[in-house]
């Protein structure tokens, strides 16, 4: 599939929308107009409570989905308890309705219901690229858990190439040399703890 | 070092940095920010932290605040025990978000959001570095630069940061950055903002193609006050709103080596041709607009920010000698209400303030 073109009429491309639903990667990408007849936000800065609200109507597992109003004759089941973050309490229905989550434990607790919302927000981006706190460790307990410093330079490494290779594939050249400019940098002097 | 005492008494003189009216491109960008979102770990953020909790989170942050060798003079101000006035004054020099000022309400957790136990930590007497204690993170740290230094104000953002994290442990993960309240900031937790000045474009009504593109860039467009806020005096913040997958070099070069530049030449190539096509009409408006300021006896702020906006753009092409930037910038934060009522020394209602305003301008702006 070209991603430049619309999967259903082949105009230019412009909304690219990439879903991880049970471990199967979807790709799909469309022009403006495909893209709101499908129901995606086409406006890339739609304000957080949209994309949540957007996103969750997508979502269709017990416990997160909008109440509707039930018939008072059919008894109402009891429901599920709703999955809690275990650091500070917090329901997924509780954060769709602030807008903000409650503590750094959240985002491990809601992984699930967060990711594709994240990569909405963050023009599909999935792995922090950037400034690292001096003192690793002291910071989320998952840092030691999920590898050494190597293994998370190797990460980063791989995904610059990943994104040099889209980048050199849409002919942006300017782009491209400013992420080969960042592999050598990340190469030679990444921070270290 | 001690902290200074509140409360907080701004100096009449126009002190803070971005005002200066200098640096890079600064006959169309005003001051460049940057800011970052950052919290502890092992506590909760602050919308989900009791108000015991938040307690605590204020006392460790104003001890490594205060401790941190951020500045030579920092001072320390408790928005809970400030008044409505200070606060006002506050967000009108940029050092607090209006959110900040309002305090939040959090039913479930009971109290009210005046109370609730918060601060703002500010290097005086420039103002380049302000760092709000308890808002939707534990902190945000901004730093301020006149014109467009963007990179400036990274280099110094970036060592306060350091500065401050060798006191407190900052909530990070490897894969999700540095862990913020809303998923919109995840990642650097870093917004690079400017504030343009943009009345040619806005004339023109290319203003439209800039905020088209903007947008699909992933860039914001705001108002003077950020947020929600509506663009009074056509100034304009633009700012990147994608956190995660992108470094902070990555962005800093986008925004100051790229698309701000583009956009300031854009501004300017506008500019060029309406004093090449329309000369007397823009000689008029820039000198009627230093006529009302000098004369009237009435101004409410939405005219005074227009015609301060007129004026500034005849000072910056030349126009008017009389005036210098400095100058428009600090009238430009005084003629804020805020700042109107303190000028006066009392409280004012909306028309007096009006009467106050005028009066100000027409002190400042007299002949000597």
């Amino acid at each position: 599939m070209d991603p430049r073109k619309c999967q259903n009429c082949q105009n230019e491309a412009t909304v690219h929308e990439v879903t991880v639903r049970q471990g199967v990667r979807v790709e799909r990408h469309l022009c403006e107009s495909c893209a709101q007849e499908a129901g995606i936000p086409v406006h890339p800065s739609a304000p957080i409570n949209d994309l949540i609200g957007k996103y969750i109507l997508s979502q269709t597992q017990g416990g997160i989905v909008a109440p509707t109003t039930a018939s008072p004759a059919s008894p109402t089941p009891a429901p599920a308890k709703p999955h809690a973050c275990p650091g500070c309490a917090m329901t997924f229905a509780e954060f769709k309705q602030g807008g903000l989550l409650g503590c750094a434990e959240c985002y491990r607790a809601f992984e699930t219901q967060l990711s594709g919302l994240i990569e909405r927000a963050h023009g599909g981006a999935t792995q922090h690229l950037g400034k690292q706190p001096r003192r690793m460790g002291g910071g989320e307990p998952s840092a030691a858990r999920e590898g050494g410093l190597l293994e998370e330079r190797a990460r980063r490494q791989q995904l610059l190439r990943q994104q040099l290779e889209e980048a050199v594939r849409a002919e942006q050249y300017e782009r491209a040399a400013k992420i080969r400019d960042e592999i050598h940098r990340f190469g030679d002097t990444g921070r270290t703890a | 070092m001690e902290p200074q005492p509140s409360p907080w008494l701004p100096s009449d003189e126009p002190t803070s940095a971005w005002l200066r009216g200098d640096g890079p491109l600064s006959d169309v960008v005003v001051s460049s920010r940057v800011r970052l979102a950052r919290n502890i770990a092992g506590h909760r953020f602050v919308n989900r932290a009791s108000r015991e909790e938040r307690q605590e989170i204020l006392d460790r942050c104003r001890s490594s605040l205060l401790h941190a060798g951020l500045s030579e003079r920092i001072m320390w101000i408790e928005l809970h025990e400030s008044t409505p006035l200070e606060r006002l004054m506050l967000v009108e020099r940029h050092l607090i978000s209006k959110q900040h000022a309002r305090g939040k309400v959090n039913k479930s957790l009971g109290g009210s959001p005046t109370d609730e136990p918060r601060a703002v930590a500010v290097s005086i007497p420039d103002e380049r570095l302000a760092v709000m204690v308890n808002e939707e993170d534990h902190l945000r740290i901004q730093v301020v630069r006149s014109g467009l230094s963007l990179q400036e104000a990274w280099i110094e953002i970036d060592q306060v940061d350091d500065k401050i994290e060798s006191g407190l442990d900052y909530s990070y993960s490897s894969r999700w950055g540095y862990m913020t309240a809303c998923a919109t900031n995840l990642g650097t937790g870093v917004r690079m903002s400017v504030m343009l000045h943009l009345p040619a474009l806005k004339l023109t009504g290319d203003i439209e193609k800039v905020k088209k593109a903007a947008a699909d860039m992933c860039l914001a467009v705001r108002g003077f006050y950020g947020e929600g806020s509506e663009a009074i005096g056509d100034f304009y913040q633009i700012s990147n709103q994608i956190t995660l997958g992108k470094s902070e070099s990555v962005l800093l070069h986008e925004l100051a080596g790229e698309i701000i530049p583009q956009i300031v030449e854009y501004e300017r190539i506008a500019r060029r041709s309406l004093l090449a096509k329309r000369s007397t009409f823009i000689e008029d408006q820039v000198h009627r607009a230093l006529g009302i300021l000098s004369h009237a006896r009435l101004l409410n702020g939405e005219e005074s920010m227009q015609l301060l906006s007129q004026l500034r753009l005849g000072v910056v092409m030349g126009l008017i000698k009389t005036v210098d930037l400095p100058l428009v910038n600090h009238l430009t934060l005084l003629s804020q209400p805020g700042h109107v009522q303190k000028t006066s020394g009392k409280e004012l209602d909306q028309d007096q303030r009006r009467l106050a305003r005028a009066a100000l301008m027409r002190a400042r702006l007299a002949k000597p």
